[in-house]
């Protein structure tokens, strides 16, 4: 597609931050033009200035701290960062649109969609409120959403995330806006969900001809939507160019190394399986369940089938991965496992069985299998210093004195690539990839047979998620533990896991060697999961999917009812399916 | 982002040192320790006894005096030397303040910690006993508990204790069941953490600056519920004197001796003050996510 005119012209745009040294440079001297009906994705790792300068265009930085310094933004010949706060009013929404990452809290859960949709209409043009009404229900049926007019009176959180984030593109698409800057609008999104939106914003494109400029971490994603690309790096475009001219031949060596550490399907490991031996955890018929209460009397009414008959054995030393989608129940079982959540059924780890544990006897179950969580920020007490965090395993256990500890605290350091001297450190002094090794560190203290890594690389970027997967593949072949690699994203386990099972509202659906999930997928869902990654190759033809009707299924059920058991069958060489 | 640590060049060296770097802060610890070392020293510093009824301590018509002369801050209607007053009742309203309401925090962050943790059937028990007391008008139960026991200053301090820990343990209730859901407690829990050790070095320290607002804001609270008990006449007996009861005991004077109102009321204020600089330092100085980021 060639632009035919810009709309949007960015010229030598400089946004700086005041502090203490002077004024800092986020971004600086960024460039670019986008042309009517174009896509141009800015693709950058976190901190690159890639949102900052989608906040510049739209005149929202945060004040006072950080603002414009130098260059313009000139949409269709008028200059937008001398522009004063009330034109800029008039421009945001109406002519530029944005549409942010987490949908839920960019709407207002108080307030209906329709009165939301409504007030955004009415904000910038002087029509009645009927015929706002009408153009938003329009706006809502353009985002294909099922049942529209019941969607206007619902409120955001009666909606599940891809409807949230639908609605958010029906607003910001209501008023016909020129330019649409799309902040990371798929991350927070489920594969699936994310391709049905990712196809719905291209052909909104085509039908209206407005300018998408795609704010994005994934470089898949980048490929399937960009005419153009930027590649930014500490505020700093570091290469632009055609998308597959980029993919086929990045000149700047950040590029490549980029394009380099996203992963990709088929190019898991070959290496054969490791012999069966003896599981370190052998999960027989495993539930979680959780009451939901109501009436006035406030009894069970409901029950959330988080897990149902999961079985399943994870060998020494070996990575088993399970996914699926957000809601599946593969981070509650993963809680099950260490005790975290009450279950029902067997679970047995190293010999001990969960469910008739003592207080010694979960002591010793947290020396057999430890747990690394998704955001190591959040798994790490602030208030501790980094030493403290990663010896307290130790402390508990009673292993070692003082100085023993400290030695091999310094030790558990090392081997996951950081320094002995940070142990004097709090955790908010370092990078999340960095965080991710503490909590690494903290988990091998105790030499566990297994690890469970529940999303433990998905909140990191891709050169350093390839970092810590690496740090991860390296300590399963120096102990030999065994890991429970839990994951949404499909490449990832393709390239980590020695065994798959693929988890659906609770259930196993198929479950296999890497080589049979992932080589020929059985089970429909199966199939969609894989289909619907998207692939970090601008010349890859998607077969056409079809579309998914109607909403997500739910895992709650009124008491005594329950979702229809799932049985698994043999569909040759211990690949198992569920019947349909 | 590389992968490169955020390092802050300028270490600080200890808490104390870091608390000194704070104006305000100094000026607030300089303002407890005049008052605390006036309060401890009141029979050199001050320069009557509390309760002389002077005799030239009064005009001719028999109303008390303005500030100036003799009497440094005035008298009050029966003569007695205001300034001499306000030091003696500094030890009340400091013992009051400080251990009444350090007590009330006790209870308040125990009952709110255990609720908040546990919850299920002790937590349930717990919090309805604490709206139980919410909801029961505080100076009925205070004048209700101190006509049973013997008025004296420890009584009294003890009622406020019991009447005052409900406000703290909800607020620490709620902040509690919040931080016991967070990642981070649940990994203590996986690393086989005993229940005591996710309390107090996990727990605890992250309700430190909710416990140090609500601890300085307790202090002018108790202050004044010391001074309306002594007014109802279940408090603090006259003639020991506390700056509470000293505003009671004038307050239909305010007219005609403002002095004897304004006063106490800003040894009141400025004792609060005072805390809540302090505490509000402290907050800072203990926070480690804070290093570096606050200058």
């Amino acid at each position: 597609m060639t632009p035919t005119q810009d709309v949007l012209r960015v010229d030598a745009l400089t946004v700086s931050v005041r502090t203490e040294d002077g004024l800092q440079p986020l971004v600086s001297d960024m460039t670019f033009r986008l042309g009517k009906g174009e896509t141009l994705a800015i693709a950058g790792e976190s901190g690159s200035g890639k949102s900052i300068t989608s906040l510049a265009i739209m005149g929202l930085l945060p004040p006072p701290a950080v603002r414009v310094t130098g260059g313009a933004v000139i949409l269709n010949s008028r200059e937008l960062t001398q522009l004063p706060e009330a034109e800029m009013r008039a421009v945001r929404g109406d002519r530029i649109a944005m549409i942010f990452q987490e949908p839920m809290t960019s709407l207002n859960p108080v307030m209906t969609v329709g009165t939301q949709l409504v007030e955004a209409i009415r904000a910038h043009q002087p029509v009645s409120r009927a015929a706002a009404r009408a153009q938003a229900l329009e706006a809502l049926k353009a985002v294909r959403l099922s049942q529209p007019e019941r969607r206007l009176t619902q409120y955001p959180h009666e909606l599940s995330g891809g409807m949230r984030q639908r609605v958010m593109i029906a607003m910001a698409l209501a008023l016909k806006p020129e330019v649409l800057i799309a902040d990371e609008p798929t991350t927070a999104l489920d594969v699936t969900v994310q391709r049905e939106v990712l196809d719905l914003l291209r052909d909104l494109q085509r039908e209206t001809g407005m300018a998408i400029l795609l704010i994005t971490h994934d470089m898949g994603v980048v490929a399937e939507m960009a005419d153009r690309v930027i590649v930014m790096r500490n505020g700093r475009i570091e290469e632009e160019g055609d998308v597959r001219q980029i993919f086929a031949a990045p000149a700047a060596p950040y590029t490549r190394d980029l394009l380099a550490a996203v992963p990709r399907m088929g190019q898991g490991r070959r290496a054969p399986p490791p012999p069966a031996a003896a599981p370190v955890a052998r999960l027989q018929d495993v539930q979680v369940r959780f009451d939901l209460k109501g009436g006035v009397l406030g009894r069970v009414t409901h029950r959330v089938h988080a897990v149902e008959h999961v079985s399943f054995d994870i060998g020494a030393g070996e990575t088993f991965a399970l996914v699926g989608e957000s809601g599946c129940g593969k981070s509650t079982l993963a809680r099950a496992l260490v005790g975290l959540v009450p279950h029902e059924g067997r679970i047995e780890v190293d010999g001990q069985v969960l469910g008739a544990l003592d207080t010694a006897g979960r002591k010793a179950l947290s020396r057999a299998v430890q747990i690394i969580f998704q955001d190591p920020m959040a798994a790490l007490d602030p208030r501790m210093k980094v030493g403290d965090l990663v010896g307290e395993p130790l402390l508990i256990h009673g292993q070692g004195d003082g100085p023993a500890r400290a030695a091999q605290v310094a030790d558990l350091l090392q081997r996951v690539g950081l320094e002995a001297a940070h142990m004097d450190r709090y955790p908010h002094e370092f990078s999340g990839g960095q965080r991710q090794r503490i909590c690494i560190a903290r988990a091998l203290a105790l030499r566990p047979k297994l690890l469970i890594a529940d999303e433990s690389v998905s909140a990191l970027d891709v050169s350093v998620q390839a970092r810590v997967l690496d740090l991860l593949a390296a300590l399963k072949r120096e102990f030999g533990i065994a890991t429970l690699f839990i994951s949404h994203d499909m490449a990832v386990v393709e390239n980590v896991a020695d065994r798959v099972a693929v988890m659906y509202l609770g259930q196993v659906v198929e479950m296999g060697t890497r080589a049979q999930v992932f080589g020929a997928p059985r089970h429909p869902y199966t199939q969609r999961l894989i289909a619907a990654v998207p692939v970090p190759d601008p010349t890859h033809v998607r077969p056409p999917a079809p579309r998914l009707a109607g909403d997500v299924p739910s895992p709650v059920h009124p008491l005594g009812q329950g979702p229809a058991r799932l049985l698994l069958a043999d569909a040759g060489d211990g690949h198992m399916v569920a019947a349909e | 982002m590389a992968d490169a640590a955020v390092v802050d060049p300028r270490r600080p060296a200890g808490a104390l040192s870091r608390l000194a770097r704070h104006k305000l802060a100094l000026f607030g610890l300089a303002v407890i320790v005049v008052i605390a070392a006036a309060a401890i020293l009141a029979p050199l510093v001050a320069p009557f006894a509390p309760d002389e009824q002077n005799f030239d301590g009064l005009t001719l018509q028999g109303s008390p005096l303005p500030p100036g002369g003799t009497y440094l801050l005035g008298t009050d209607l029966l003569g007695r030397d205001l300034l001499s007053r306000i030091i003696w009742g500094a030890r009340t309203s400091l013992i009051i303040g400080i251990a009444a309401n350090g007590m009330a925090l006790l209870i308040g962050t125990f009952v709110g910690v255990i609720a908040g943790y546990f919850r299920g059937w002790v937590g349930a028990v717990l919090m309805r006993f604490t709206d139980l007391m919410m909801a029961f008008p505080a100076l009925l139960l205070a004048i209700c508990l101190a006509a049973i026991f013997q008025p004296s200053l420890w009584i009294v301090a003890l009622v406020i204790a019991l009447v005052n820990w409900v406000q703290t343990a909800r607020v620490i209730y709620t902040e509690t069941s919040s931080l016991a859901t967070r990642d981070f407690v649940a990994a203590e829990r996986t690393l086989g953490a005993s229940t005591g050790r996710i309390l107090w070095r996990h727990i605890l320290p992250h309700l430190v600056p909710t416990i140090i607002v609500w601890g300085t804001l307790g202090i002018s609270t108790t202050v004044l519920l010391e001074a309306t008990l002594s007014y109802l006449g279940v408090g603090v007996q006259p003639p020991t004197p506390s700056w509470g009861n000293i505003i009671f005991e004038n307050q239909t004077y305010f007219q005609t001796a403002p002095w004897l109102v304004f006063v106490p009321g800003a040894a009141i204020l400025l004792l609060a003050l005072a805390f809540n600089l302090v505490g509000d330092a402290l907050r800072d100085v203990l926070d480690p996510t804070l290093r570096g980021s606050d200058r």
